[in-house]
This record gives structure tokens, C-alpha cells and sequence, in this order.
């Protein structure tokens, strides 16, 4: 389970130094302050969700385990229904599991109650969401500063600047969201996710409602923080060029993970979901 | 978290602002009746202090106030004697009379409807708080027989000048009609009168008019000279005194007439809170919706802040605040709205005659605090419910993508619905079936539990209805109806809430309805059988008139019995008591009376006929003490009669009256015509005779029963307005609902109006809807107030509503009314909802 970043690093053009890997099994410290470390950043171990009563149930998630490397940029992909937005439900604390147990960091959060599950997300893990979700009525801005507004805490201004810069929006932060652009919006929902340094962020098809333009900017942003600040993230998508930018793909079929691929490429993932549905 | 909730509030400011009318509605009424009867208070504080001295010497047991009726006087020796004690810088003697009414220029009397027309003699005597008691305005103070002086206020009001001579009516004496040149006007004590009218004269017209021309007083009123205090002077003459007399300070008499004031209005105070709490008992119905619904169309958003974070308690409380902000708003708004209507409130008590122009209404700072604090937690309560249901929001429903708000089971609130319904008619069975104390509240409390149990059972006790009304709509209107039938039960808490606003202002009116026809009628029906006598004379508030008139009517052409009837204040089993005196010689032809035990007609002096009610407390031969005034006396029960609701309490012959005392006035007369007499002569007769008296008048059976009616009448249609508030509010909630789902609806308006719906139907499909919500608010309220109104009726047959009528004209014209409005409320909504444009519609997310 070793995979290099030399392809990206070399992209970027600057060395990370080290290969960041993923170990296999919990322990080890969390990642989230941009330096490499050898633990995963979440890791889901025999996971069952199941939905509905009766004749209606729905095997969402069947005992599904996996891991999410620190510094990480890794895709969910599978066919509507196969799992992948529970998958990421779960993994992100927003739903609860039936069985099985979904570790952040080195927090076992099937265990906590939710106003400790409600901080745990508030301080250890960020939201990119396909339709954005940004407060219409809040500017730029306040929007990317909502998650430490709602903490009661005061933002580390190099940190903001650095996550500014990257989205490229300085100069139009006091704008409203609808004076925005969508590929502008999505870009504040992705400062908004990791402005408080999130030690994993979970993306919804962030691409999902942007035209390809659009969401090649957003998948550029998110690349690049990964590469620079280490940043860990989880995405689930349906367009193969998006899955194409990450590390690792995982597929998803009927609530369990069929396939995984590294170092993927648009056209691989692209076959590989024709074989799918073949 | 502030920032982000302060914003999310200005964005939805106008709907937030149509939720906060109620609570200014209901906050006005509370401030204003506050404002208002402290405006009172202060004008009954300046009358009782302006009016009286430092110490009065009076006839022992005697109180202030216009109760003392009692004739017992202080004599003009005493006053010189007291004159001459340590201590008095000066003693003057007061001649007072409480039944006196200045003939306006028009012929018409000022005044007679409630406060007092007052007739005392001129002193320069200073009041209690160093002011002068009258102060003059113009010209000078009568000083000799033949000249008055009026306030200002009463001289305006009849339109006389100084120079002209001012008739005027006494009620004691046999020369009833009296006129006097008025040298001079003057204003009282403190300014404020509150509508009564002031008649001075010198002090030996007064003690000729009102006592005979004996040299006597009502009583002497003393100040103290410099350095010596109220309470050393009370004690320096109470201990000169003859027995029969007491000394009190001027601040026990004016607490004594204080007390009067307010208990005669505290009833103003009591009737203007009530409206005050039903407003904002239908406003809450309002804001609980108006947040609802707001909350509903955000759950994305509020999904998404607890994703990223947000406790379930920052989002509750982010939307308690924009509730805060709502109640302060409509607390601020509220109170100036308090001012308003507790100034519109003071000039209508003037149109009643009850001036309180000398006293400016301000805002207490206790006012304000109880208007703020009411409007606030009213809403803050109101508005929980939803903000806990905020916070509930699931927080992953921010990655779905058509958020639907969990709508909980209704069954727990069903339940909760049904026990408090079933609590209220429990209240309402004990009150009515049974025998504890407090039968009103029991049954006040049940009528306030049905309509509560009932509003939160509506989505489930509305089912029915609505069922039935969408098969009509379906019918008449076809695929539009059927989608505004399918709408109205869409969201059944949505439209209970909103139904039930509208419900309960229904089921009051209903109520008042129910209770006022069914006085009216038990009314006719015992005038019917209760008035024997051919004609009554008197006036609505009873002012007494001397008996002289009353011989001088009986020696009319025509009459064959008059009888007297006389009301005096008494102390009896240790209570304040109006007891009434009859004449038991003629009463039995006048009144059917049952006796129970003994005979009507041997009621005699110091004797008392006692109510069947009251027969296990008085048996016959027992004595019962009676305090008149200063006297006491040990009246004798010589019989039993039964109880109805024109007779009631102790009845003492008139002769008792005049034994214990009582200046003899009757207050009203009895009287039945020789058998084919010409009424016409008889009664052109009478009202000749009372032509000086303009204030007392004669009626036929059918006048009294008009004059009752109308004062029932007048009493509900002020019910009525007040209610009206009620429903204007609900109105407003119905207009709000419907605003608030075209909004939420608008991706479906869209693509209903891109598969074909023209604006019209549209427009239609809206007013449909509003219709079925005001048709099932108005149907439970009325089916309630109905109910409710039985209940009442029955609970008061012994108070003498025996008679149930239910005014079913006015029940179908109710059902009608609230069809109207329910198209009215629609107009705005629907007007919005065609307007949209049908392409940004659909692409609405």
C-alpha cells in the first residue's frame, strides 16, 4: 500500500521531501498541521448502514473498511446508489453507522455524543458541498470566516491570508455570494472548509453543478493544497476527469468497495467505469 | 453565530415584521390599559387629596365618598367650639350633596350617567396638600342667596356665561328645581373632576336647599396651623369631641373615597388586559407559524451550519434571537401603540362623561417593563418550539438535495391535544354540574382548555372537514380545486396553526354571541313576567328623587298604586352590601313577590324579609345585624321569598330606611293605572310632574325592556370591536401562511404555470386555499363558542340568564364573513404567485 507523490510534486515543481504513506493500521499522530505523518486521517473499519424498515431496506454501506492517508486526495466514485455519499456520511460524522466504527484522527466518533461529535466536526473536519451552501446573506468573507465565527474563535490572519490567496478572491471578498461566479462560490465554500485547518476535508461532488472550466479551477485549488499544505481531503464525484486529479480512486458497487486505483488518470478511471457498468 | 443570525433576520425582515403586529397588537392593549388606568388612578388621587382638609370632624361611622347618604350632620355649634382648640389655623363647615345636576342651555341635564353632580358650599379652606380646594377662574365666589359658581368644564359644557342664571336639580327636598346666578368659575383641587359637575353655592343656600335652613354640616373640615401635624391635631379634637363624633385626617378620608374609585373601575382595568391576553394568545399562534415556516425554508442552511459545526444550541438560539428581536420590536411598537389607544380610550370615557382631560396619560417606567417583558417572552415562547425544531435539523440534509423539514409524528401533540381538551371539559362539568366555590373560574379555565386542546388537535380534528370541503372543491372547480384541497392538507400543523388563530377570535365572538342573546331573551321574558306595574320612573343609574314626587305622582289622573323603591349601602355579615327598602303595603301589586315564610304585607320597621338562598344563614325570628352609616340596628327576619333575578338580597321596608337615618330619596317608582285609564293622560301626567327632574324619567314596560337591551347591546358591540382585533390579527397570520408557502411552492407555481395553469387558475387554486383555512378556523371557533356559550348560560341561570338563545342568523352570516375573508387574505399571495415568472421559477433551487 505504498504510493508516491512524485508525480504531483513534480507538477508543482517543488519536492515534499519523503514519501507520504499510508499505514496500515490506527495509532500514530494526527495530521492536520500541514506535516507529513505516517497515520491515516480517517480510517472506517466494518461498516453496516442500512436504511428503511422492511421491504424497502436499503443496504447502504456493507461492512466497508478503509483508510484515508493523511495528505491525501482520494475519490469515491460508483454508480448512483452504490454507497459513496453514506460512505462519506459516515465517514464524516454527519450520519450514524449500524455497525462497525469510523476513527478521525485518533477519535472513535461512533462513540461520541453529538454535541462532541458537532465540535469534532467544527474543529477537525471541513465541508465542501456540491451546491455550495454558502449563506446568501453573508459576504464572501463572513462566509469563510462562519466555521470560527460559530466556534467563538479568532482567525490566525497568515492562515487566512495563505487560503485567501490560494482561491485567488482577495479582491472580492466583500462581495455576496450571488455576486459571485459559481466556480467563485465553490471556491469560497473550499476557503470556508479549511479555513479552521481541518485535519480532513470531505467534498460532495464539489464539481457537480459547475461547467468544466469552472471546476477545473476548483480541482486546481483543491490539488494544490494538498501538495502545499498537506491537506487531506475526500471527494466523491462522478466525472471521471475530476477523479482523474487525485491520488487514489475507490469504487463503490452496492455498498461495498469493489475496485481501487492509484495514480489514476482521467482515461483509466474512464475505462474502468465502463467495465463497471459492462 | 450573532452576525450570521443578525443578517439572516434582515433578509427576512417584512415577514418577520407582518409576525410582530400581533405582539404590537397585543403589547398596545396591555400598555395602554396600563397607561390608562394610571392616568385614572392619578385623576382619583387628585380628587380625593384636592378635596379634602387635614382633619374632618364627622358623624361617628360616617365614610367618605358619595355613599353617605346618611343624614345624620354635624352641628353648626360644634364648629365654633372646635374653632376655638389648640392647634386650628381655621374650621370651616361643609355642605355637600351628591345628586345635583346643572340644566345645560339645551334643557338636557350634564352629567347623571355615572359620575356625580355635586353641589357643595364655598370655603376658602386649603386642601390636605396646601392647595387651595377651589380655585377661581373667573369672576368672583357666590356670597348670598341667588348666586353659583361652576367649574369651568361643567359651565362650558351647558354653555352658560358668567351673568346668567343656571337652572339646576336637587334631589332632596320638595322644590326639586333650583336656579342661581353664576357670579364666577373656578377649577378643582388638582384640575381632573373625571366628569363630575360642581355646583357651589354659599353656605346658607347650601344648608337651606340641602338641610332645611337648619345651621348643620356634612362635616367640618380643619387646618392645621403652622407646626402642628394632621395626626396631633386629629388627636387634640378627637379628644374634644362630644360622643357621636369622630375626628380623621384628611388622608384616611381621601384613601376612603380613593378606594371607591377604584373598585367602581377596576372592572376597565380587567376588561382591557383581557383583550390584551387574548391578542397575544392569537398572535403566538401567528409567530409559531411565521417561524415555522421560516425555519422550514432555511433547514438547508441550518443543516448546513450544524455540519460545519454549529451546536444544536447555537442554532436554536440563533433563531430565539430573531425572535428577540421580533418581541422587541413589537414591544417598542407596542407601547407607543399603548399611548395611542390609551388616549382614544380617554376620549371616549369623555363621550361617556367621564373627563380625565386635567390629568396627562404618561408611560411609567412599570408600564414599559411589563410591556417589554410581556411582548418579549410571549415571543420568545412562541417562537421555541420552532427554534428547537431548527436545531433538530439533521446536518447531514445539508449534502441532499430537496431538503424536506422532518415533520414529526402529530401523534404525541394529539395526545397532549386530546388530554388538555379533556382537562377543560372535566373543568367545565365540575363547574357546571357541581357545587365547588369557584364555578366561573372552573369553567373560565375549561373554556380557555377546549380551545387550547382543540387548536392542537386541529390537524387531526380538521381532517374531516377539509376531506369534505376538497370533495365540493373538487366538484365546483375541478383539477384547480383539487390541488388547493391537496394543498390545504399538504401541511396540516401549517394550516391548523393558521386556522386556529382565526378559531379562536371566532369562538369568543360565538361565545359573547351565545351569552348576549340569551341575556337579552331571559331579560324579555322577565320583564314579561315581572313587570306587573303599567310604568317605572327613574334613570339607568338610579339618582334617587325627593318622595315628594313621588306623592305628586300618585295624585296624577289615572294612577291607582305607586311604590317606591329605594337602594342604600349597608354593612351586613361584615360586608359593604346594597340592600334594597320597599314599601310593603303597595310592593305585592307592583312585583309578583312568592313568599316562602310570612306574609309581604306585615314587613315592618326594623324588620327584614330574607332571600330563600339565604335561609339557612337567617331563620325567621333571628335578628341580623345591620349597620347604616353611623347606626346600627338588630333587624328582626319576618319572612322568606324567593328569589328571582329582578329581586334579590335583604329587603327592608322604606320605613326602616327613614328610621336608621337615610335621607329619604326613592330611586325608582312603581306604577299601575286605574283599570281603563287613559294611559296617554297618565303618562303626559307623570312627566309633568317630572319635568324639574330631567334626569328621571317615566317607561312603559316596552322602553324599560328597549333600554335594558341597549345597554346589553352596546356592551357587546364593544366586545365585538375588541374581538375583531383578534380576528384582524388572525387575517393577517392566514395572509402570511399563504405568502410564505407561494414562496416556498415557487419551483411547483413554475411548473404548474409551464404545463398550462393560466395566472386566473393559479390565483383561483390560492383563494381556494385561503377559503378552506378561514372555513375551518371559523367552523371549529363557532362549533366551540357555541358550546362554550351553552356552558356560560347555563353556569349563570342563577345569576338570571335562564334563557338559551343561539343566534343562528348570525352563526350562518359568520361562516359567510369568513368565506370573504378568506378570499381577501388570498388577494396579496395569490397576486405574487401569478406574477412570478415562469422560467426563473423552475429554475428556482
Amino acid at each position: 500500500m505504498f504510493r508516491t507523490q512524485a508525480r504531483h510534486a513534480a507538477a508543482t515543481g517543488e519536492g515534499t521531501g519523503g514519501a507520504r504513506g499510508a499505514t496500515a493500521g490506527g495509532g500514530g499522530g494526527a495530521a492536520g498541521d500541514g506535516t507529513p505523518s505516517r497515520a491515516p486521517a480517517a480510517y472506517l473499519s466494518g461498516v453496516t448502514k442500512t436504511y428503511g424498515l422492511g421491504e424497502t431496506t436499503v443496504q447502504a454501506l456493507d461492512d466497508v473498511s478503509v483508510e484515508f492517508a493523511a495528505g491525501e486526495f482520494t475519490a469515491v466514485m460508483g454508480p448512483s446508489g452504490s454507497g459513496k455519499s453514506t460512505l462519506m456520511h459516515c465517514a464524516a460524522g454527519l450520519d450514524t453507522v449500524d455497525s462497525g466504527g469510523v476513527w478521525i484522527g485518533e477519535t472513535d466518533i461512533t462513540r461520541l455524543k453529538d454535541n462532541d461529535l458537532t465540535e469534532l466536526r467544527r474543529d477537525r473536519v471541513g465541508f465542501v458541498f456540491q451546491s455550495f451552501n454558502l449563506v446568501t446573506t453573508l459576504s464572501a468573507r463572513e462566509n469563510i470566516l462562519l466555521p470560527l465565527d460559530i466556534a467563538g474563535r479568532r482567525p490566525d490572519p497568515q492562515w487566512f491570508e495563505s487560503v485567501v490567496q490560494a482561491t485567488g478572491l482577495a479582491d472580492r471578498l466583500g462581495h455576496r455570494p450571488a455576486q459571485l461566479s459559481g466556480g467563485q462560490q465553490q471556491r469560497v465554500a473550499c476557503a470556508r472548509a479549511m479555513v479552521s485547518r481541518p485535519e480532513i476535508i470531505f467534498a460532495d461532488e464539489p464539481t457537480g453543478n459547475l461547467d468544466s472550466l469552472s471546476g477545473a479551477e476548483v480541482l486546481g485549488f483543491l490539488r494544490e493544497s494538498v501538495d502545499q499544505r498537506g491537506q487531506t481531503i475526500v471527494m466523491v464525484t462522478h466525472d471521471p476527469s475530476a477523479a482523474g486529479r487525485t491520488d487514489r480512486v475507490l469504487f463503490l458497487a452496492d455498498g461495498r468497495i469493489v475496485d481501487e486505483m492509484r495514480e489514476p488518470t482521467a482515461e483509466r478511471v474512464l475505462e474502468r467505469m465502463k467495465a463497471f457498468e459492462g | 453565530m450573532l452576525k450570521a443570525s443578525w443578517k439572516s433576520f434582515l433578509a427576512r425582515k417584512l415577514r418577520l415584521f407582518m409576525s410582530a403586529i400581533a405582539i404590537v397588537l397585543g403589547v398596545g392593549f396591555v400598555a395602554g390599559s396600563l397607561i390608562f388606568t394610571d392616568g385614572l388612578s392619578r385623576t382619583f388621587t387628585g380628587i380625593s387629596e384636592g378635596g379634602v382638609g387635614d382633619v374632618h370632624v364627622r358623624p361617628a361611622g360616617a365614610s367618605g365618598g358619595e355613599d353617605s347618604l346618611v343624614s345624620a350632620t354635624v352641628p353648626g355649634s360644634l364648629l365654633s367650639q372646635v374653632r376655638g382648640l389648640k392647634g386650628v389655623a381655621q374650621a370651616d363647615g361643609n355642605v355637600m350633596d351628591f345628586a345635583t345636576f346643572v340644566i345645560g342651555e339645551n334643557g338636557k341635564p350634564i352629567g347623571g350617567q355615572g359620575p356625580p353632580g355635586i353641589a357643595v358650599n364655598y370655603s376658602d379652606a386649603p386642601s390636605m396638600t396646601g392647595q387651595r380646594i377651589f380655585r377661581l377662574v373667573d369672576g368672583r365666589v357666590p356670597t348670598k342667596a341667588g348666586e353659583v359658581m361652576l367649574d369651568t368644564n361643567t359651565a362650558r359644557r351647558a354653555g352658560y356665561s358668567i351673568g346668567e342664571t343656571v337652572p339646576f336639580v336637587v334631589s332632596v327636598g320638595d322644590q326639586p328645581r333650583q336656579s342661581g346666578t353664576l357670579v364666577g368659575t373656578m377649577e378643582f383641587g388638582q384640575g381632573g373632576m373625571a366628569g363630575a359637575s360642581l355646583v357651589v353655592l354659599d353656605t346658607a343656600s347650601a344648608q337651606r336647599i340641602f338641610h332645611g335652613g337648619k345651621d348643620v354640616y356634612n362635616d367640618l373640615q380643619l387646618t392645621a396651623a403652622d407646626g402642628v401635624s394632621a395626626d396631633e391635631l386629629r388627636a387634640t379634637v378627637a379628644a374634644a369631641l362630644p360622643s357621636g363624633y369622630e375626628a380623621v385626617t384628611g388622608a384616611k378620608v381621601a384613601d376612603e373615597t380613593k378606594g371607591e374609585f377604584e373598585t367602581m373601575l377596576s372592572f376597565i382595568n380587567t376588561f382591557l388586559l383581557v383583550f390584551g391576553g387574548v391578542s397575544l394568545f392569537v398572535g403566538s399562534f401567528l409567530i409559531i407559524n411565521t417561524f415555522s415556516i421560516l425555519v422550514a425554508q432555511r433547514s438547508r442552511e441550518l443543516a448546513m451550519f450544524r455540519a460545519i459545526g454549529a451546536k444544536r444550541g447555537q442554532v436554536t438560539r440563533s433563531v430565539l434571537l430573531e425572535a428577540l428581536v421580533v418581541g422587541l420590536i413589537g414591544a417598542t411598537l407596542g407601547t407607543f401603540f399603548g399611548l395611542v389607544l390609551a388616549q382614544g380610550i380617554k376620549v371616549l370615557f369623555k363621550s361617556f362623561g367621564l373627563d380625565m382631560s386635567g390629568t396627562p396619560l404618561t408611560l411609567s417606567l412599570r408600564t414599559a417593563l411589563i410591556a417589554y417583558a410581556v411582548g418579549i417572552i410571549v415571543t420568545l415562547i412562541a417562537a421555541y418550539l420552532p427554534a428547537r425544531r431548527a436545531g433538530q435539523v439533521a446536518p447531514v440534509a445539508a449534502m441532499r438535495d430537496d431538503v424536506a423539514m422532518a415533520e414529526g409524528s402529530l401523534h404525541g401533540r394529539v395526545v397532549v391535544g386530546a388530554v388538555v381538551m379533556a382537562l377543560g371539559a372535566l373543568g367545565m362539568g365540575l363547574g357546571l354540574f357541581t357545587d365547588v366555590g369557584e364555578r366561573m373560574w372552573l369553567i373560565g379555565a375549561g373554556i380557555f382548555g377546549l380551545v387550547l386542546g382543540t387548536a392542537m388537535t386541529s390537524p387531526v380534528v380538521g381532517r374531516p372537514f377539509l376531506a369534505v370541503l376538497g370533495a365540493a372543491y373538487r366538484r365546483m372547480f375541478g383539477s384547480v380545486g383539487h390541488m388547493a384541497a391537496e394543498n390545504s392538507v399538504r401541511n396540516p400543523r401549517r394550516t391548523a396553526a393558521t386556522a386556529s388563530a382565526l378559531m379562536i377570535g371566532t369562538t369568543l365572538v360565538a361565545m359573547m354571541a351565545v351569552i348576549g342573546a340569551s341575556t337579552t331573551t331571559s331579560l324579555d321574558k322577565q320583564i314579561k313576567e315581572q313587570f306587573a306595574a303599567d310604568y317605572l320612573v327613574g334613570n339607568l343609574v338610579g339618582t334617587g328623587f325627593s318622595p315628594a314626587i313621588t306623592q305628586q305622582i300618585a295624585a296624577v289622573d289615572g294612577v291607582d298604586v305607586v311604590s317606591p323603591l329605594r337602594f342604600a349601602p349597608v354593612q351586613i355579615e361584615g360586608k359593604r352590601d346594597y340592600v334594597t327598602a320597599i314599601d310593603p303595603a303597595t310592593f305585592g301589586r307592583v312585583t309578583p313577590v312568592t313568599m316562602v315564610e310570612g306574609r309581604l304585607t306585615d314587613l315592618g320597621t326594623d324588620e327584614i324579609l330574607v332571600p330563600d338562598t339565604k335561609r339557612s344563614m337567617a331563620k325567621v325570628g333571628a335578628t341580623v345585624p345591620v349597620t347604616f352609616g353611623s347606626k346600627q340596628i338588630q333587624a328582626k327576619v319576618a319572612g322568606v321569598y324567593e328569589e328571582n333575578p329582578s329581586l334579590s338580597g335583604y329587603l327592608f321596608s322604606t320605613k326602616t330606611f327613614d328610621a336608621a337615618g337615610l335621607v329619604p330619596l326613592d330611586n325608582r317608582v312603581f306604577i299601575v293605572a286605574d283599570e281603563g285609564a287613559d294611559t296617554a293622560a297618565l303618562k303626559a301626567g307623570v312627566e309633568k310632574v317630572l319635568e324639574p327632574l330631567p334626569t328621571v324619567t317615566i317607561k312603559d314596560q316596552a322602553d324599560f325592556a328597549e333600554q335594558q337591551r341597549g345597554q346589553i347591546d352596546q356592551m357587546l358591540y364593544m366586545i365585538y370591536a375588541l374581538l375583531g382585533l383578534a380576528v384582524i390579527i388572525a387575517v393577517l397570520g392566514i395572509i402570511n401562511t399563504l405568502a410564505l408557502s407561494v414562496i416556498e411552492r415557487t419551483r411547483e407555481i413554475g411548473l404548474l404555470r409551464a404545463v398550462g395553469l393560466k395566472r386566473r387558475q393559479l390565483s383561483q387554486m390560492i383563494r381556494l386555499e385561503s377559503v378552506a383555512i378561514a372555513l375551518l378556523g371559523a367552523v371549529l371557533g363557532l362549533g366551540l363558542g357555541v358550546a362554550c356559550g351553552i356552558a356560560v348560560q347555563r353556569a349563570m341561570v342563577d345569576e338570571g340568564i335562564t334563557e338559551l338563545a343561539i343566534p343562528w342568523l348570525g352563526i350562518i352570516g359568520a361562516v359567510v364573513l369568513a368565506a370573504v375573508v378568506g378570499v381577501l387574505a388570498a388577494v396579496w399571495p395569490a397576486r405574487r404567485g401569478a406574477r412570478l415568472d415562469v422560467l426563473e421559477a423552475i429554475q428556482t433551487a
